[in-house]
């Protein structure tokens, strides 16, 4: 885009924009003026959209550091781990040998902590958290969020989540050990494991504070794009972007107070003596005096939250995806409608399926076949989509930036990882595969690797927009190709691990018969995990570089997108446009349309004489 | 439209035609509806399972009932009188709705009270400790319930009497979510008076 097109956009926006008498009360922002509240208690949208970020970088590492360490356990048990005792203290034990040992109780407190912090710290809130006030306020055309104090509290919950789960880390009983779901008993009884006491105390202050985060933010989210549209943004116009926002913002909504409920009985249980969910328990030799619970109880609540978790952690990724994707191969997405239509029909499936993580807990097993057809049921509309995402690229004039890689990337990995849920949402099947590593490698393909693969597409596409530079192209192909390659190397073993029955979180295997033999399949996977990570780190440092040296942005629309982010000053101050708001006249895909000069036609731009002689012939 | 921060911001608040903030309450309501409807779902569930203790619901929890219900009449009418320039029934009926409210939590408390006379414990069996837990966090809304409407008092006695469009607004914001609690306390009455 030439500068003088660049200014055309701006006249537009004068000219036939929506005036909202912004400039009458907006006389400089006197109220992000000095440093603390122009960097840290901002109430700028895109500020808080780089604190999520950039926490969620934070957390990224420790959470993905840590299973390097858990890892290493897995492929080298034998090995000395004696070089990891001055990071990680007394839970490197070393023998008269000189051999040091990964703690087994560590170990698990390991496997529990990357869970929580990559699926709440990293997926949610560093995903949705980042993107949703990044693109919401600007894809709708508005100013800021509905509320933006309450956005900024958003923010700040989830920092004080993170402060206390960091500090949990440090305790020397170490941070919680019961697994990333807090099944009772291990998390009802504090005597019950040494990470169950002060542990598990932080790890539910933590997410209580986390819930009420995503809340403020949910909330938020949902009344912005249903009451601060511009003028011409009707709900059929928005970018695919915003409806994977709002559906996820509603999921949190409605299914996060159900953890709540489940916490609030399991902090009754801990602290106050009551039995919802312990009974008939031994602790060390001891008969404990609670009757009556049902630990089932507490998996029904976690998992009503938690399948709609699931789509929580993939839906914002599957935005991003669709827009990138349409942008990268200058065609209109396939099936706008159908996508949309999709991503409800996700939505709602998603609160009918949870029982599908408890089919060997005992539940009656006629109430199992209801959920298994519910949980095929969601094949179709993401099948939908699939097609859609493919049918977008073909004959596509395909533009192969990091953003893009990444994108196709996710569909590659959301393909991968789908087909395999369809093996473990029978029931039957799910006598042999549950609680294996089919199970470990199904979620982190579909789900983690399909939902890095969607934000580092986001990351890389709307860097510019963010920080005014692009990130280093070299790096991020390198970084895409280490990753692609990477990630299937060590979640593809997993399956035929799994298949045969290898169970997740065991500390070792070489002294099981049965297991012993894919002692080489499990250093594979520990080599390829450590380069991919080493990949990661790439990432990181191109970020950081780039924010100071990257490739300015010289135009306001790097891409020759057609959303209204591009049509803000490359600097866009609180507010995002100086004058009036941009007046949308079509939806947000209009590219390579016949008989047009460009190959994209911006959301903002007013019909043709031939378009709206078309609109009025249909 | 020159309170709050970035006053510029603030101003884009009705652009749909619905208040934003009092959107962004029914949303909130929506998420505490999803929490009392998974609390009185495992209610059944655990119920269902037997080993349940049957007791009778004291008297006083019926007549805490009609007191919150009554609190709701007296805020309603209180926001009658506001649109319709009555100052006085105004001024009189905001103060008698927050009595009501603080009556309500006092009569809890007292229920509980009666309740653990008669030996059910919190921490005994399930069917009483849900008792205290659902009726507590219910508590606990109701708390926040006070605390807006003492705010909705204080604007009542401090602002001079102008019934605009800006705080009519705002009294209606207390009324949804004060005739929230209520109606919620009548469901979670009549839930645990059925079961």
């Amino acid at each position: 885009m030439s500068s003088s097109q660049q200014h055309e956009t701006d006249v537009l926006i004068r000219e036939q924009g929506y005036d909202d008498h912004f400039h009458e009360h907006h006389h400089g922002d006197k109220f992000q003026s000095n440093f603390i509240t122009h960097y840290i208690f901002s109430q700028d949208h895109k500020i808080i959209a780089r604190q999520f970020l950039i926490t969620g970088i934070f957390w990224a590492i420790i959470g993905a550091g840590m299973s390097i360490i858990f890892r290493l356990q897995l492929g080298f048990p034998d090995d000395s781990l004696a070089w990891l005792k001055p990071l990680l203290g007394k839970w490197i034990t070393i023998n008269e040998a000189g051999v040091g040992a990964l703690n087994p109780e560590f170990y698990y407190a390991l496997v529990t902590m990357h869970g929580t912090i990559i699926v709440f710290f990293v997926l949610t809130a560093g995903l949705s958290g980042t993107f949703a006030n990044l693109l919401i306020p600007f894809q709708v055309g508005a100013r800021d969020m509905a509320s933006p104090f309450l956005n900024m509290l958003s923010y700040w919950f989830f920092f004080l989540a993170s402060v206390v789960m960091f500090f949990s880390l440090f305790l020397s009983t170490g941070p919680f050990a019961g697994g990333w779901t807090a099944y009772p008993p291990l998390s009802a009884l504090p005597e019950a494991s040494s990470g169950s006491g002060a542990g598990m105390t932080l790890w539910l202050v933590s997410l209580t504070f986390f819930v009420v985060s995503v809340l403020l933010g949910g909330i938020n989210y949902v009344t912005t794009v249903l009451n601060l549209r511009t003028k011409g943004m009707s709900l059929w116009r928005m970018p695919l972007t915003v409806w994977a926002l709002l559906v996820t913002a509603i999921l949190g909504i409605l299914s996060f107070p159900v953890l709540v409920s489940g916490f609030f009985l399991l902090m009754f249980d801990r602290g106050m003596g009551t039995s919802f969910y312990l009974s008939e328990i031994f602790v060390n030799g001891h008969a404990l005096e609670n009757v009556g619970g049902s630990p089932i109880l507490y998996q029904h609540l976690f998992w009503f939250l938690g399948h709609p978790e699931v789509y929580i952690i993939i839906l914002p990724a599957m935005g991003l995806t669709s827009e990138v994707l349409s942008v990268h191969s200058r065609k209109p997405i396939f099936g706008y409608k159908a996508m949309v239509y999709s991503i409800l029909a996700i939505g709602f499936l998603s609160f009918i399926v949870w029982a599908h993580h408890m089919f060997m807990s005992g539940v009656n097993p006629f109430i199992s076949n209801f959920f298994v057809i519910f949980t095929l049921i969601i094949a179709v509309p993401s099948a939908v989509k699939v097609f859609n995402w493919i049918s977008t690229l073909y004959k596509g004039n395909i533009r192969f930036t990091s953003g893009m890689l990444f994108a196709i990337g996710f569909v590659s990995m959301f393909i991968s990882g789908g087909l395999t849920g369809i093996f473990l949402g029978n029931s039957a099947i799910d006598i042999q595969l549950h609680d294996t590593y089919f199970v470990v490698a199904h979620f982190h393909i579909v789900m983690g690797i399909a939902a890095f693969f969607g934000m580092f597409a986001g990351v890389y596409h709307w860097f510019p927009r963010m920080y005014g530079r692009f990130m280093n192209e070299t790096m991020g192909r390198i970084h895409f190709w280490v990753t692609m390659v990477g990630a299937y190397a060590i979640f593809w073993p997993m399956h035929y691990i799994g298949m045969a029955g290898v169970p997740r979180r065991y500390y070792r295997f070489d002294t099981f018969d049965a297991f012993g033999h894919f002692a080489g399949l499990n250093e594979f996977i520990t080599v390829a995990a450590i380069i991919v990570f080493a990949a990661q780190l790439l990432f990181v440092f191109n970020f950081f570089y780039s924010i100071w040296y990257g490739r300015k942005m010289t135009t306001q629309n790097p891409w020759g997108a057609n959303t209204l982010e591009w049509t803000t000053p490359i600097h866009a101050g609180h507010g995002n446009w100086p004058g009036n708001l941009p007046t949308v006249h079509r939806w947000a895909y209009d590219y390579s349309k016949e008989g047009a000069e460009k190959d994209f036609i911006q959301q903002h731009l007013p019909l043709t004489d031939k378009e709206k002689a078309e609109a009025e012939n249909h | 439209m020159n309170t709050g921060t970035a006053s510029g911001i603030m101003e884009q608040k009705t652009r749909k035609g619905i208040h934003a903030p009092l959107f962004a309450l029914w949303a909130a309501m929506g998420s505490m509806v999803m929490m009392f409807g998974s609390l009185t779902s495992a209610y059944i569930v655990r119920q269902a399972a037997g080993n349940w203790l049957e007791f009778r619901m004291p008297d006083i929890f019926y007549y805490s009932t009609v007191v919150i219900l009554l609190s709701s009449v007296t805020l309603h009418g209180s926001y009658w009188a506001f649109r319709n320039g009555k100052e006085t029934m105004y001024k009189l009926l905001l103060p008698l709705t927050v009595l009501l409210g603080i009556g309500f939590i006092i009569m809890q408390y007292q229920g509980w009270n009666i309740l653990y006379s008669i030996g059910v414990a919190l921490d005994g069996n399930p069917g009483g400790s849900f008792f205290y837990v659902i009726s507590g966090i219910h508590a606990a809304h109701v708390i926040g319930g006070v605390f807006a409407l003492t705010v909705a008092m204080l604007h009542a006695f401090t602002l001079k009497y102008k019934p605009t469009e800006k705080r009519r607004r705002r009294f209606q914001l207390v009324l949804h979510y004060w005739h929230f609690v209520d109606f919620l306390w009548l469901y979670l009455f009549l839930f645990l008076l059925i079961q």
